[in-house]
C-alpha cells in the first residue's frame, strides 16, 4: 500500500488527498455537566431496575395465571398467559440492552482508539528456534536413517483410514431398486385417501378429482382386515406414502391425448397420476378441471394431465408419472402395474 | 246423409272438406304428435316461472333452451350448456351472486346475489327440469350443529387432503395460474360449500357424493367453520395466508425496528461546547 500510509491521525499521506485524520474530540454534555451525568446514571440504573422488576413479575405471573385456561382470560385479545409472560420477559431483555447502550453512549469514556494492524507471523527468532528443534528431533529419532521403521509407520497410519470407511456400512443397507419403485403392484386397489373406500368408475363424475392411495396405505380400523390386506404402519407407511400417493381425474375420452403406448392406460377417461411433483417432491393436487392442468404450489411447475402429464411451465424436468388403471372382478379400480418410471424428485443416478 | 250427398257439388263443399281435414289432422297431431323435450304437459308453475326468469336473465349467454352458446369459432363456450347441471349448480352460482355474470372474464367473482331466494328456487327448478343433475343438498347434511369433535377432526383430515392445496389450510384461498384464484371460503353457508364440492364450479374439480360421502362433506363444513371461528390468541393472524403476509410484517416491522435501534447505537450523540 503506497497510498494512505498511516491511519493514526498524524496526517502523513501520499494519496491524492491529504489524510484528514481523526476529527477533533469534543466532550459530551454528560462529560462536562455533573447534573447531566447523574441524570444519565439514573436513567441507566432505572432501566436495569425496571428489568429486574419485570423478570420478577414474569416469575410471579408464571404461577399466578393458571396454565390450563387458554383463551379464558385475555388482554387486548391476546391470551393473558402468553401476553404477560412475553411482555415481562421481552421488555426486561429490551431494557437491559437499552440500558447498556445508554451507559456506553453517555457515560463510558468515548475517546476514539486506533489500533494498528500487524503481521500475524511469529518473530524470526521464534521461527528459527522451532525449525532447529524440529530438525534435532528428526536427527535424534533417526527417521531418515531407518527407512524400514518409517515405511512401516506410514503403512500403519494409512490403513487406519480403512475402519472409517468400513463403518459407513452401518448407515444401512444399500437402497437397491427402492428409489425407483413404489408399493403399487398389479391388481392393487386404488382407494380414496382418508376414508379408504375403494372406487368404482361409475362413482367418478366428469371433472372430478380424487386424492387416492394404494389400499395398503389406508388402515381400515379393523386390525384383522388390515393384516389380511397387508396394510403398512408407522414409518414404513409414511415412507411408502411419500411416493405412492396418486390423484385420479376424469375427463372426456376425446380430450385425452395419450402419448404413444399409453392409449389404454385410462378407464373411460379416468386417469391416474403420481401426486408427487418431479421437481423436489411436493405433493400436488391444485387441479383445474377445465384446463386439466395441475399446479405445484412450491415452485409453480405445471403439468398437463390431458397430455401424458407433460410439463407446461416451471422447474420440473420430467412429466408427472402416470399409473395404468384397470378394473377388477368386483368393478373397482386397480393398478395394472407399478409406475413405469421413477416417482418423485429427479436425482443424478436415476433410470 | 241425403243432405250431404245432395249438396256435394255445392261450390263451398270443397272448402268445407279441406277445413274439416285440416282440423282433424291438427287435432290428431296435438294428441299423438311429438312433444317438446321439456315436461310441458305437467310443468309446474315454479318451472314456468323459472323459465320466464331464465329467458330474461340467462338466455343471452346460455341460449334460449339453455343449450349453451358457442363462441370463438366453436372453440369455447360463451355460456355453457345447462342441461344436466342440476339444481345444486344453479343454487350455488346464482345464490352466491356469481351468476348472472357481469362480463365474460378469467374468473367470475362472487358478488351480492341478484335474484331473491324464491326466484333462485324457480330458476333451479327450471334448470333441473332440463335433465338429471345433482339436487340441492338435503339440509340435514349442511346443518353442522349436532357434530362432535371427532367429526370435526375427521373433516379436517378430508379438508387437508382434498381442499388445502388450493383453498389454504384455513380456507383463506390462494392463487391459480393465469390470474385465476381459489376463493376464500370464509363465512360461506354450508349449503354453498356442499354445492361447490358437488358440482365443481369454474376450475374447481368435482367431489362426488359417492367418493366424498354426504357425511364426509358435512364434516368438512364443520371443520371449516371450526378452524375459522377459533380466536387468534397469538395476535393477528395476518389473513392466515402464511409466509407472504407474515414475512412482510417481519421485514417491515421487525427489521425496521432493528434498523432504528442500530441507527441509535451508532449515532454521534450531542456534543458540548469545547470546555474539557
Amino acid at each position: 500500500m503506497s497510498g494512505l500510509k498511516r491511519v493514526d491521525g498524524t496526517g502523513d499521506s501520499e494519496g491524492p488527498l491529504p489524510n484528514p485524520g481523526l476529527s477533533e474530540h469534543l466532550p459530551r454534555p454528560t462529560d462536562v455537566d455533573p447534573a447531566l451525568e447523574r441524570r444519565a446514571e439514573r436513567q441507566v440504573a432505572g432501566m436495569f431496575g425496571l428489568a429486574t422488576l419485570l423478570i420478577l413479575g414474569f416469575c410471579v405471573a408464571y404461577f399466578a395465571i393458571p396454565g390450563d385456561t387458554l383463551g379464558k382470560y385475555t388482554v387486548l385479545g391476546f391470551d393473558a398467559m402468553n401476553f404477560t409472560l412475553g411482555m415481562t420477559l421481552g421488555v426486561a431483555l429490551l431494557l437491559i440492552g437499552f440500558g447498556a447502550i445508554q451507559w456506553a453512549k453517555k457515560l463510558m469514556d468515548d475517546h476514539e482508539i486506533v489500533e494498528l494492524r500487524h503481521s500475524s507471523a511469529s518473530s524470526p527468532e521464534d521461527r528459527k528456534v522451532a525449525l532447529e528443534e524440529l530438525s534435532a528431533g528428526a536427527t535424534e529419532s533417526g527417521i531418515g536413517r531407518r527407512p524400514l521403521i518409517r515405511n512401516s509407520l506410514i503403512g500403519a497410519l494409512g490403513v487406519l483410514g480403512f475402519p472409517a470407511v468400513v463403518l459407513l456400512a452401518d448407515l444401512g443397507p444399500l437402497p437397491g431398486n427402492a428409489p425407483s419403485t413404489t408399493v403399487w403392484k398389479k391388481g392393487m386397489r386404488v382407494v380414496n385417501d382418508v376414508s379408504g373406500t375403494p372406487i368404482k368408475p361409475s362413482e367418478i363424475e366428469l371433472g372430478q378429482l380424487i386424492n387416492a392411495e394404494p389400499i395398503v396405505l389406508v388402515p381400515t380400523g379393523d386390525p384383522k382386515t388390515d393384516q389380511q390386506l397387508g396394510v403398512l404402519e408407522g414409518t414404513e407407511q409414511l415412507t411408502a406414502k411419500a411416493k405412492a400417493a396418486v390423484i385420479l381425474v376424469r375427463m372426456r375420452p376425446d380430450e385425452i391425448h395419450a402419448p404413444a403406448g399409453r392409449e389404454n392406460w385410462d378407464v373411460d377417461g379416468i386417469l391416474c397420476y403420481s401426486k408427487i411433483c418431479t421437481h423436489v417432491g411436493c405433493p400436488i393436487s391444485l387441479y383445474e378441471q377445465q384446463t386439466h392442468h395441475v399446479l405445484c404450489p412450491c415452485h409453480q411447475s405445471t403439468f398437463d394431465l390431458a397430455n401424458g402429464g407433460e410439463v407446461l411451465f416451471g422447474p420440473a424436468a420430467r412429466p408427472l408419472p402416470q399409473l395404468q388403471l384397470g378394473v377388477d372382478g368386483d368393478g373397482y379400480l386397480i393398478a395394472v402395474d407399478d409406475f413405469q418410471v421413477t416417482v418423485g424428485p429427479s436425482y443424478p443416478q436415476m433410470d | 246423409m241425403r243432405f250431404l250427398s245432395t249438396r256435394r257439388r255445392h261450390p263451398l263443399a270443397g272448402i268445407i272438406v279441406v277445413l274439416f281435414a285440416l282440423t282433424a289432422m291438427g287435432g290428431l297431431y296435438s294428441l299423438l304428435g311429438p312433444r317438446p323435450a321439456s315436461a310441458d304437459a305437467g310443468q309446474s308453475d315454479l318451472v314456468k316461472q323459472g323459465q320466464q326468469l331464465f329467458l330474461v336473465g340467462c338466455a343471452t349467454c346460455h341460449g334460449l333452451a339453455a343449450q349453451g352458446v358457442l363462441s370463438n369459432g366453436s372453440q369455447s363456450n360463451y355460456g355453457p350448456s345447462l342441461v344436466g347441471v342440476g339444481a345444486a349448480a344453479v343454487d350455488f352460482q346464482v345464490g352466491t351472486g356469481r351468476m348472472p355474470a357481469a362480463q365474460v372474464d378469467t374468473q367470475i367473482p362472487r358478488k351480492r346475489p341478484t335474484y331473491t331466494d324464491a326466484e333462485i328456487q324457480a330458476l333451479a327448478a327450471y334448470v333441473a327440469s332440463l335433465g338429471p343433475g345433482p339436487a340441492i343438498p338435503d339440509a340435514k347434511y349442511t346443518d353442522i350443529s349436532g357434530l362432535s369433535a371427532a367429526d370435526v377432526s375427521r373433516g379436517g383430515a378430508f379438508f387437508r387432503t382434498n381442499c388445502t392445496a388450493c383453498h389454504n389450510s384455513v380456507g383463506a384461498g390462494g392463487a391459480l395460474p393465469d390470474g385465476r384464484y381459489a376463493p376464500a371460503i370464509r363465512g360461506d353457508e354450508g349449503r354453498y360449500i356442499y354445492e361447490a364440492m358437488l358440482t365443481g364450479p369454474q376450475q374447481m374439480p368435482v367431489f362426488s357424493d359417492d367418493v366424498i360421502t354426504p357425511q364426509d362433506k358435512q364434516a368438512i363444513i364443520a371443520y371449516i367453520n371450526s378452524v375459522q371461528s377459533q380466536p387468534s390468541y397469538g395476535g393477528s393472524a395476518l389473513g392466515g395466508i402464511g409466509p407472504v403476509s407474515e414475512g412482510l410484517a417481519a421485514w417491515v416491522f421487525g427489521i425496521g425496528a432493528l434498523v432504528l435501534v442500530t441507527v441509535w447505537i451508532a449515532a454521534h450523540g450531542a456534543r458540548a461546547e469545547r470546555k474539557e
